[in-house]
């Protein structure tokens, strides 16, 4: 497992990140906690010339709530957003999900950024930050801007971030008070990508659903956002029979590929049942405020 | 269990353990030697490919490199291919079939990771770099991967001389009388089952270091072998043709073999052979797609199987047909595997009259295939167990019911099989009995309506298992086709200071030897267990070994240690008796002090020893001065460990998934030496079988022989919250034929589990009309399983 001959560079700051980037085009990739990287590069899957590790960036990490909003630096590693006292509090469905990624030792080395940065259509935080909402901030040689989560995939480890970009920030806006949210993943085994699996965050108004949104990891090329779905339950009471439709609309949008994990029959219904769960596991946790 | 000693029963703390926890073992890739250089291995991309030329000229040229060897550089310097240890012969009469097994593809590439070249360099990165720079003009060809469909006309042939993939058909068995129980059958239960391939994945991966000394011409071989001996008999009789005694093979800490690290492997050798040509050692470890790719695989069988009962639910007949899939070459025990070490465990724990069992083994294009934990008798077990199991069903018979109807009485043995075997001792019911109750079976009802409630589907399977272990007496392997004995060899030395070192031919790689071991001398020879060192894995210190598999360490390499502990005990009670002035017939020997009997005059152990090394008072004219004494101990049958596994699992109908809520292993291993590492070597057994049962399985892609579970994210080893916490006992009965009436524990556990955790599962899965399943039971598989029941059902 010996990757192949590369260039290393420890930037020191957004800046220096920023020129070594443009300096080095494609040939340059980040390392942020390198759990999806260099695995790559030890089979020779990946041959980058440039190194380029942003893990002494201390502005990149940390968790911090500024207005109505949360911002996660992107190498904030998932270890730290489970230990987050902030986010259990606040917005309690990213530790949730981080907890159900990879195992203990990767979680302490991977990052929040590395894994909804990567493109991979089975990474857990991508359909959780689209679920929230959130937006990256992106800087370039530009200069920043900030592109919604929602449209930033555009296929497999395709997104809207540009050659010579990189995300200093993640912002979430801040999820109601009493919020209902369940991230249901079913794997094969710990440290599994997900069969399938579904972030549903949701906010009640007595019997009456007012805002949904469940988005759909691991069942097509990117994350996946059931509108129909989030339509059906919006503005009505979820009964039984709406979750159910519900579940259907999820699952007609699905369209995963065949592999180890199972058949894309198989990885769709399981798609509907986290979906039934997700949408119960929030029910429950709303309705208990 | 009392305050814990360090004798025989004792749960001694594994001494070896110290220097594994604190980071101090010294494993194969712990060694590097002045000057050491580093091998890269080209492998076959290709399941089958003809070579029609290697270009080395750019890898040559790189930097740090010293040299690129190919099959041609081998083939004229006249070495041969990897012998294979095991000649089964065919229906026909003839030999198997022995196609070349060359140490580096010789025109023909035939496994994806197939060794194609080898580069040497300064460096492990410039070997790897220049490993890139190997052109291979290849020619692709069909491949075939399914054994079934490797013996159909008109497939691609794994080796041109080999027509139909066909490497034997053997059989055991009376047909004739298992025909006529089928003809007489009140009731058939029949089965198609496959016992899915495995990776052993070792936590150490495979690795070697090879240098050659030109002064004392002599080669030095370090390598993670569970036979240090073996390898350097058959690297220098066979494959190298080199001196014996010119060869030292030293396999250091081991991490894992699990019957993969038995067989020399092209890679060792090809380094042993390449450090004389370039005149330095040479280093090469597995990286982990290599040991995928190329460690030999487990399992493999596609069987048809059927069962016939008489009214009473008795077993009158079994009839199996197997295909066994030996992968691209024969690997050194391959052929054992599937014929020896499998039909011949048909019989089980039952007293079935009349068995037949034929088997043919097949080459196709995928890794070669070798004994793995359990070796062929998992194979049989899960044919067995799962026909028992189904004919319970079949006739309305409880588990424990039928098992008992047909479970050999205690009073039969020793019970000759109609497969060959005689098994000396046991007590299948006791064992049964006390699994039933450690599981609670009585409460089984209450829990399955309790999990229904939820929304789970809860069910409960039952393995009566036996095994052949302790190989084996070398006159009934030789008749058999063992081109070796099956032996062990110790040496116990008694140091002058009384301290006591012992040099034993089996290899611990896990099993915890260097404390079991010490056990037992410390036990007989009355020394304190901190007083005795284990030697092992060492072709200079140890005398001679045949190595450690089919949990046989103990029941031959602990019974030559002990008949070497014999000699020293009457050798030093003839020196006691000079010493204290008596005659050796009233000299009583206990724990470790000679008396002269009905007197209080004695002599320790120690104090023997000092006087055999300091002979001032010592019968000179009678005795050699020293205490230093070897065996050989070459047992007179198998031992048969047997017992009973229940599982308990949960399924959630929704996703398919199965959670294993119980599991109980009542195990009759004979006598105990150590009950920890006992308990140790059944839990990881069981993970093992379990793993196989629910999560295991390599896959080739059936066009193009790609293996698609080559990594870990893709090949799903169980992991410590996919298995409860196991409840585990033992019921034994001493094996009546070797010294310590032991049997062997190390692969029990995965050759018991698997058919218990299926058969859970359809229990669970019965009331949705679920009546079959594969291994593994994956949620993917078991899911179909209920969709597809519910649409038969539906229809």
């Amino acid at each position: 497992m010996i990757p192949g001959r590369f260039e290393y560079h420890a930037a020191t700051d957004v800046d220096d990140a920023v020129r070594l980037l443009a300096e080095h085009g494609a040939d340059g990739k980040l390392l942020a906690g390198g759990h999806s990287l260099l695995p790559m590069m030890k089979l020779r899957f990946a041959e980058p010339a440039h190194i380029i590790d942003i893990n002494g960036i201390a502005d990149l990490r940390g968790i911090r709530e500024q207005g109505k909003a949360l911002v996660i630096g992107p190498m904030t590693t998932e270890s730290a957003i489970i230990d987050s006292e902030l986010l259990q509090r606040r917005c309690p469905v990213l530790p949730e999900a981080a907890q159900l990624i990879a195992d203990p030792q990767v979680r302490n080395r991977g990052t929040i950024g590395g894994d909804a940065l990567h493109g991979d259509p089975g990474n857990d935080h991508p359909a959780v930050l689209m679920a929230l909402d959130a937006e990256f901030v992106i800087r370039g040689r530009k200069g920043e801007r900030s592109e919604s989560v929602d449209g930033f995939y555009v296929g497999p480890y395709l997104t809207a971030l540009d050659d010579g970009e990189l995300v200093t920030a993640i912002r979430i806006p801040t999820p109601a008070e009493g919020h209902g949210y369940a991230y249901c993943k079913f794997k094969r085994k710990t440290g599994d990508y997900a069969t399938a699996a579904t972030c549903c965050l949701l906010e009640m108004e007595g019997d009456t659903c007012r805002r949904v949104r469940l988005t759909l990891t691991n069942v097509g090329p990117t994350p996946l956002r059931a509108t129909d779905a989030e339509a059906l339950l919006t503005g009505s009471e979820p009964t039984a029979e709406r979750i159910e439709q519900a579940a259907q609309a999820a699952m007609s949008i699905c369209n995963p590929a065949e592999d180890l994990r199972g058949s894309p029959e198989y990885k769709t219904h399981m798609a509907g049942e986290m979906t039934r769960r997700a949408i119960h596991k929030a029910l429950d946790r709303a309705r208990r405020g | 269990m009392g305050e814990p000693t360090t004798k025989i029963g004792g749960s001694t703390r594994r001494s070896e353990d110290k220097r594994f926890l604190t980071g101090q073992g010294r494993y194969t890739d712990d060694i590097n030697m002045a000057g050491q250089t580093y091998a890269c291995f080209v492998r076959s991309p290709h399941a089958h490919a003809r070579i029609n030329s290697i270009d080395t000229s750019m890898a040559r040229d790189a930097d740090g490199v010293l040299a690129v060897f190919t099959g041609e550089d081998l083939a004229n310097d006249g070495i041969g291919g990897l012998p294979c240890g095991w000649q089964i012969h065919d229906v026909s009469g003839e030999p198997m079939a022995e196609p070349p097994h060359p140490l580096l593809a010789q025109g023909k590439a035939r496994y994806v990771g197939d060794h194609v070249a080898v580069v040497i360099a300064e460096t492990k990165q410039q070997a790897r770099d220049a490993a890139e720079l190997v052109d291979v003009d290849y020619d692709m060809l069909d491949a075939v991967i399914s054994p079934a469909k490797a013996l159909e006309s008109g497939q691609p042939l794994v080796h041109d001389e080999v027509p139909d993939n066909r490497c034997y058909t053997w059989e055991l068995g009376d047909s004739g009388a298992a025909d006529e129980a089928f003809e007489r059958a009140h009731h058939v239960t029949s089965l198609d089952l496959v016992n899915n391939r495995l990776i052993p994945n070792a936590l150490e991966p495979r690795a070697a270091v090879a240098s050659y000394s030109p002064g004392e011409d002599h080669y030095t071989l370090y390598t993670t072998s569970q036979n240090p001996h073996l390898a350097r008999l058959l690297l220098s009789a066979f494959v190298l043709n080199l001196p014996e005694h010119k060869v030292r093979v030293v396999s250091p800490d081991v991490g894992g073999g699990f019957g993969s690290k038995i067989y020399p492997y092209a890679e060792e050798a090809t380094l042993t052979w390449a450090s004389k040509k370039i005149g330095r050692p040479i280093k090469w470890t597995a990286e982990r797609v290599e040991s995928f790719l190329s460690d030999a695989h487990g399992r493999d069988h596609v069987t048809r199987a059927e069962m016939a009962l008489d009214t009473d639910g008795r077993f009158i007949g079994m009839r199996v047909d197997t295909k066994a899939n030996l992968g691209a070459y024969l690997s050194t025990f391959a052929s054992a595997v599937p014929t020896i070490l499998y039909a011949t465990l048909l019989a089980g724990q039952y007293t079935t009259p009349a068995i037949h069992a034929r088997v043919t083994a097949v080459f196709t294009h995928t890794a070669p295939v070798d004994a793995y934990r359990g070796a062929g008798r998992p194979e049989a077990t899960y044919v067995v167990e799962r026909l028992v199991s189904q004919a319970a069903r079949d006739m309305g018979l409880s588990q424990a019911e039928i098992r008992r109807r047909n479970f050999i009485p205690t009073d039969a043995f020793p019970y000759q099989t109609p497969v060959a075997l005689n098994y000396d001792v046991g007590d299948y019911d006791a064992t049964l009995t006390r699994a039933e109750e450690l599981a609670d079976v009585a409460g089984f009802e209450g829990r399955r309506e309790e999990a229904q409630k939820r929304g789970k589907y809860r069910g409960i399977g039952y393995s009566t298992y036996i095994e052949a272990c302790g190989l084996a007496p070398s006159n009934i392997a030789g008749a058999l086709g063992a081109r070796a004995g099956l032996y062990e060899a110790g040496e116990v030395r008694l140091h002058p200071t009384g301290k006591v070192t012992v040099f034993t031919g089996s290899h611990s790689h896990g099993q915890g030897h260097e404390t079991t071991f010490a056990q037992i001398v410390s036990d007989r020879l009355g020394i304190p267990f901190d007083d005795v060192d284990v030697v092992h894995g060492d072709t200079d210190r140890s005398a001679f070994g045949m190595g450690t598999y089919g949990s046989r360490s103990l029941a031959v390499g602990g019974s030559a240690i002990v008949k070497a502990m014999d000699k020293i005990i009457d050798k030093s009670r003839r020196i006691a008796a000079h010493m204290l002035e008596a005659a050796e017939a009233d000299i009583e020997y206990d724990d470790g002090t000679f008396r002269v009997a009905g007197t209080d005059k004695s002599l320790s152990m120690a104090e023997v020893a000092f006087s055999a090394y300091v002979p001032h008072n010592y019968p000179l004219e009678q005795l050699e001065p020293g205490l230093d004494e070897s065996a050989f101990y070459d047992p007179t049958n198998f031992t048969y460990p047997a017992g009973s596994h229940i599982c308990e699992v949960e399924v959630d109908p929704d996703t398919g998934r199965v959670e294993i809520v119980n599991f109980t292993a009542v195990d009759d291993f004979g006598n105990v030496i150590n009950p920890m590492i006992v308990e140790g070597q059944v839990h990881g057994g069981l993970a093992q079988g379990i793993g196989q049962a629910l999560l295991e399985g390599a896959v080739y892609d059936a066009e193009s022989g790609q293996l698609i579970t080559g990594t870990y994210m893709d090949y799903t080893m169980p992991r410590a919250d996919d298995l409860p916490s196991f409840r585990v006992d033992t019921c034994n009965t001493p094996c009546t034929h070797n010294p310590l009436g032991v049997k062997g524990c190390g692969e029990a556990g995965a050759i018991g589990s698997p058919p218990a955790v299926i058969d859970a599962i359809i229990d669970a899965l019965r009331p949705l009309g679920v009546t079959d399943l594969e291994m593994p039971a994956t949620p993917l598989r078991v899911w179909q399983a209920i969709q597809d029941a519910q649409g038969r059902q539906v229809a």
